[in-house]
C-alpha cells in the first residue's frame, strides 16, 4: 500500500477515466452504426420478404445484444465516475452539464433499454411491423444518446453560455448556447459518421470472410455490398466533415491543432508533417518527413497562411504533443484507407468482380477492426489535445479530482482492468463464435410465428 | 432565461423525483437481483434457465433507473453527488464491478456451454449477490451520515463500514431475494414455482426480522430522529406507517399460504414502499444525512427548471413504454434461449 499511496491520484484518476471511457466508447460506437444498419436490413426484409435479410438480422441482433450489454455495464460505471473520481468537476459544472446528461438518460437510455427487449426477444410476441418499429426506436435512441453526450463533451471543449460566480461554480445563462456550442455540430457529425463507417467495415469484413469461405455466400454478398456503399459515399464525406471539424478546432483550440500538426515554430507557411518524432524537451521534431507549405494550405487554404505554434503557449498550457501527434496520423491514415477501399470497390463493381477478387476480400477482412482503431485514435486526439484543461480555459484537470487517496484510485483502476479484460475477452470470444457459426438458414418458414398467446414454445402452463 | 423558481419549490420537486427514480430502481432491479441471489439454489438447470429468462428482457431497462439515479443526482444536486460519491467510493466501485459481471452474464450465458456456462451462472449469482450487498452497505453508510467540510467529503475511506451498514446490507439482500422469489412465483410454473414459494416462506422471516431491526435502530442513530418517531406532534402523523407495514406483512403471509401468484409480489413491493417512506421521513430534509439539505445542494434554478420540462414530458412516456414492454412479455417464462 505504501507504494500505491505514493502515486499521483490525479494521474491515476486520469488513467482510470481514459481506460473506462475508451473501453466504453467502442461499444456505443459499434451499436450506433449497428442499430441503424439493422433497421435498414429489417426494412429490406419487410419490403422484399427475402429470407436472407431476416437471417442476417437475426445473426447480427445477437451480436448487437452482446455489444449493447457491454456498453450498458461500462456506461453505468461512467455515470458514477464523474462523482467518484472527479467530484470537484461535478460540483462546479453540475448546473451546466447535469441537465444535458439527464436529458440523455430521459430521452435515450430508457428508449434503448426498453425496446431492446422487444428487438431481441419480441419475435412472435409482437407483429413484424411492431418489431421493425422497435428496431427503429432503438436506432433513434442511440442517436439521441450521441446527441446529448456529444453536446456535453463539446461544451467541455468550447464552453459558452454560462457565468462563473465568486464561489467557482458555473451557472447557466443560455441553454441554446450551451447545447449548440461551437464545436458540437462538427463533433456530432464526425462521430456519428465514424460510428457508421466502423460498423460498415466490421460488417463488410465479416461478409468478405463468408464469401471467401464459400459458406453463407449470399449473406456475405449482402453484407459486403452494403458496406461498400458506405465506403464509396460516406468515407469521402467523413474527410470533408473531419476537415471542417479541424478548422473549427483551429479557431477555438489552437494549441490542439499545433500539437496535431507537431508545429513548434512555423508561424506561416507551415509544412505538412507526414511523420516525425516530436521531442517535447527540446521543442522540436526529429526525423521529420515534411511537405513544404501544405499544412498551412490545408488549414487556411492559403500557402502562406498563419497557423498556431506550440511555442506560442507556455509549457504548462500545452497538451502532450506525442500522443496527439501520432493518434491524429493513425486516424487520418485509416480514413484514407477507407476512402481507397471505396474507390477500389467501385472499380471492381463496374468490372463485375467485386465479390470474386480474392485479394480484395482479404483486404476487407484485414480492415474489419479498423474503424474501432480510428475512433479511439480520434478521441485520443481530441481529449488529450484539450489538456491541461478539463473544461477548456475554465477548469484545469489538476483542480477537478475528488478528495480520494491515490491507493484507492489505483486499486479501483486495477479492479476495472481485471473486470473489463474478462468481460471484453469473453464478449469478443462469443461474438467471434457467433460470427463463425454464421446465420441460421434452416428456420421455420417466414411469416409463421410462434404462438401468439404470450407463451413461448416449450413453456409449461 | 426561464426559471420556475418563483412559483415552484424546485429542490423539493427534484428531491421527490430523485427519490421516486431510486425507488423504482430498487423495486425493478431489486427483483432481478433477487432472482440472481436465489439462482444457484434452484433445483435444476432447467429452473435456472426459466429464472433467467423471466428477467432477461427487462434487466437493461431496470438498470437504466440506476443511471437515472446517479445521473439525476449529478444533475439536480451536484454538490450532494460530489460529496456522496467520494465518501462511498469503495462500495460504489465494488457494486459497479459486481453489476458488470451480472449484467453481461445475461448476454453470454445462453451462448456458452459446459464450463463457460457454469462460469456465467456463477457470474450472474455472485454479481447479483455482491451488487445487493454493496447497495445495502451504501444505504447504511448513507443513512448513518457523512462527514463534510465546506463543499466536500472529509471523512475516511471506510467510514461506511459499521455494524449498522452490515445490518442494512443483510436487510437489502434478503429483501431483494424476497422480491425475486415472489417474482418467480408469479412468472414460472411447476417445480420452479414451488421452489420459489418455499424460498419466499423462509425469506419472510428474515425480512420481517431485519425490517424490525432497522425500524428500531434508525431512531436511535440521532436524537432528532428519535424525536421525529416517538414524540408529539410527529407521532400523530407517523403511527400509521408501522401499522400498514404490519398489515402488508400479514397479507404477504396469507397470500403465500393460499398459493396466490400475483398478490405476494405486490405485497412485497408494498413492504418496500413502506420501508422507503419510513427512511424518507427519517432523512428529510437532508440529502447528505445530517449535514446538507436538499435546498443547500440543489442545482441552479435554471438547471432544475430545464430538467423539469424534460422530466414532465418524458417520465410518463418512459413509464408507459416500460409498461408496454412488461405487457409484451406477460405470462410465464420458458426455459429455452429466447433468441
Amino acid at each position: 500500500m505504501e507504494f500505491l499511496g505514493s502515486l499521483d491520484p490525479i494521474l491515476l484518476a486520469r488513467i482510470q477515466f481514459a481506460f473506462t471511457v475508451s473501453f466504453h466508447i467502442i461499444f456505443p460506437a459499434f451499436t450506433i452504426g449497428l442499430a441503424s444498419w439493422l433497421a435498414v436490413v429489417e426494412g429490406c426484409w419487410l419490403k422484399t420478404k427475402k429470407p436472407v435479410y431476416k437471417e442476417i438480422y437475426k445473426l447480427w441482433v445477437k451480436i448487437f445484444a452482446v455489444a449493447f450489454g457491454l456498453g450498458v455495464v461500462s456506461g453505468v460505471v461512467m455515470s458514477f465516475q464523474f462523482g467518484t473520481n472527479w467530484s470537484v468537476f461535478s460540483d462546479r459544472t453540475g448546473n451546466v452539464l447535469g441537465p444535458l446528461l439527464a436529458y440523455e438518460v430521459l430521452t435515450a437510455f430508457f428508449l434503448e433499454g426498453s425496446f431492446l427487449g422487444i428487438m431481441l426477444f419480441g419475435w412472435g410476441r409482437v407483429s413484424d411491423k411492431m418489431h421493425f418499429v422497435s428496431t427503429v426506436v432503438v436506432a433513434i435512441g442511440t442517436l439521441f444518446s450521441a446527441f446529448w453526450i456529444l453536446a456535453a463533451n463539446s461544451w467541455m471543449h468550447t464552453p459558452q453560455g454560462f457565468e462563473m460566480r465568486g464561489d467557482g461554480i458555473l451557472y447557466p445563462l443560455n441553454w441554446l448556447e450551451i447545447v449548440f456550442n461551437p464545436s458540437f455540430p462538427y463533433r456530432l457529425a464526425h462521430m456519428v459518421t465514424g460510428a457508421y463507417l466502423t460498423t460498415a467495415f466490421t460488417v463488410g469484413g465479416i461478409g468478405a470472410w463468408y464469401i471467401w469461405r464459400k459458406k453463407f455466400k449470399a449473406h456475405g454478398k449482402v453484407m459486403l455490398g452494403m458496406a461498400m456503399i458506405m465506403a464509396v459515399f460516406v468515407a469521402p464525406l467523413q474527410l470533408v466533415i473531419g476537415d471542417m471539424h479541424g478548422l473549427n478546432t483551429l479557431e477555438h483550440q489552437p494549441a490542439k491543432i499545433a500539437a496535431m500538426e507537431g508545429n513548434w515554430e512555423h508561424e506561416r507557411a507551415m509544412p505538412l508533417t507526414v511523420f516525425a518524432i516530436p521531442d517535447e524537451e527540446a521543442e522540436t521534431n526529429h526525423m521529420a518527413l515534411e511537405i513544404p507549405k501544405l499544412g498551412s494550405f490545408v488549414l487556411t487554404h492559403d500557402w502562406e497562411g498563419e497557423v498556431p505554434t506550440l511555442k506560442e503557449f507556455a509549457k504548462q498550457d500545452r497538451p502532450p504533443v506525442t500522443p496527439v501527434f501520432y493518434a491524429f496520423r493513425v486516424m487520418v491514415g485509416i480514413g484514407m484507407l477507407m476512402i481507397l477501399t471505396g474507390v477500389i470497390a467501385l472499380i471492381l463493381h463496374f468490372r463485375k468482380k467485386l465479390f470474386d477478387t480474392k485479394w480484395f476480400l482479404f483486404w476487407c477482412m484485414a480492415l474489419t477492426p479498423s474503424g474501432f482503431v480510428a475512433i479511439l485514435a480520434g478521441w485520443f486526439v481530441t481529449e488529450i489535445g484539450r489538456q491541461p484543461w478539463v473544461a477548456y480555459g475554465i477548469i484545469r484537470t489538476s483542480e477537478a479530482a475528488s478528495p480520494v487517496l491515490g491507493e484507492y484510485v489505483a486499486l479501483s483502476l486495477m479492479a476495472f482492468i481485471v473486470a473489463y479484460t474478462i468481460i471484453f475477452g469473453s464478449g469478443t470470444y462469443y461474438i467471434l463464435r457467433l460470427l463463425a457459426k454464421g446465420p441460421n438458414t434452416d428456420e421455420a418458414p417466414l411469416g409463421v410465428h410462434q404462438k401468439k398467446d404470450g407463451k413461448l414454445k416449450g413453456a409449461k402452463t | 432565461m426561464f426559471s420556475f423558481e418563483g412559483f415552484l419549490d424546485l429542490p423539493l420537486i427534484w428531491g421527490g423525483l430523485l427519490a421516486i427514480a431510486i425507488f423504482l430502481y430498487v423495486i425493478l432491479d431489486g427483483f432481478d437481483l433477487g432472482v440472481g441471489i436465489l439462482y444457484p439454489f434452484a433445483p435444476s438447470d432447467d429452473c435456472r434457465s426459466r429464472a433467467m429468462n423471466s428477467v432477461a428482457p427487462f434487466w437493461d431497462g431496470n438498470e437504466t433507473w440506476l443511471v437515472l439515479g446517479g445521473g439525476g443526482m449529478f444533475a439536480a444536486f451536484p454538490m450532494a453527488y460530489a460529496i456522496i460519491m467520494p465518501a462511498l467510493y469503495v462500495p460504489i466501485i465494488l457494486m459497479l464491478v459486481f453489476l458488470i459481471f451480472r449484467g453481461i452474464a445475461f448476454e453470454l450465458r445462453f451462448k456458452a456451454t459446459g464450463i463457460g456456462r457454469k462460469f456465467w451462472d456463477y457470474s450472474f449469482h455472485f454479481g447479483s449477490l455482491g451488487a445487493a450487498v454493496f447497495q445495502g452497505l451504501i444505504l447504511g453508510g448513507f443513512i448513518q451520515g457523512i462527514s463534510v467540510e465546506g463543499r466536500s467529503f472529509a471523512g475516511g475511506a471506510f467510514d461506511w463500514l459499521t455494524a449498522f451498514s452490515m445490518m442494512t446490507a443483510l436487510g437489502v439482500v434478503t429483501g431483494y431475494a424476497l422480491l425475486g422469489a415472489t417474482w418467480l412465483n408469479m412468472k414460472t410454473t411447476d417445480k420452479t414455482q414451488i421452489w420459489a414459494r418455499k424460498c419466499a416462506d423462509y425469506l419472510l422471516i428474515f425480512v420481517g426480522f431485519f425490517m424490525g431491526l432497522v425500524c428500531l435502530w434508525v431512531p436511535f442513530l440521532d436524537a432528532e430522529l428519535h424525536q421525529r418517531w416517538f414524540q408529539a406532534p410527529f407521532i400523530y402523523y407517523v403511527w400509521p406507517i408501522p401499522l400498514i407495514t404490519g398489515a402488508l406483512y400479514a397479507g404477504l403471509i396469507v397470500s403465500l399460504m393460499r398459493e396466490k401468484e400475483v398478490a405476494p409480489f405486490l405485497f412485497s413491493i408494498g413492504l418496500f414502499v413502506m420501508g422507503y417512506i419510513g427512511l424518507a421521513i427519517s432523512l428529510w430534509p437532508y440529502i447528505v444525512p445530517h449535514t446538507v439539505t436538499i435546498d443547500q445542494a440543489a442545482a441552479a434554478p435554471e438547471s432544475l427548471s430545464l430538467m423539469l420540462i424534460g422530466a414532465v414530458i418524458m417520465l410518463p412516456v418512459i413509464l408507459s413504454y416500460t409498461a408496454y414492454c412488461y405487457y409484451v412479455f406477460r405470462g410465464k417464462a420458458g426455459h429455452e434461449p429466447l433468441y
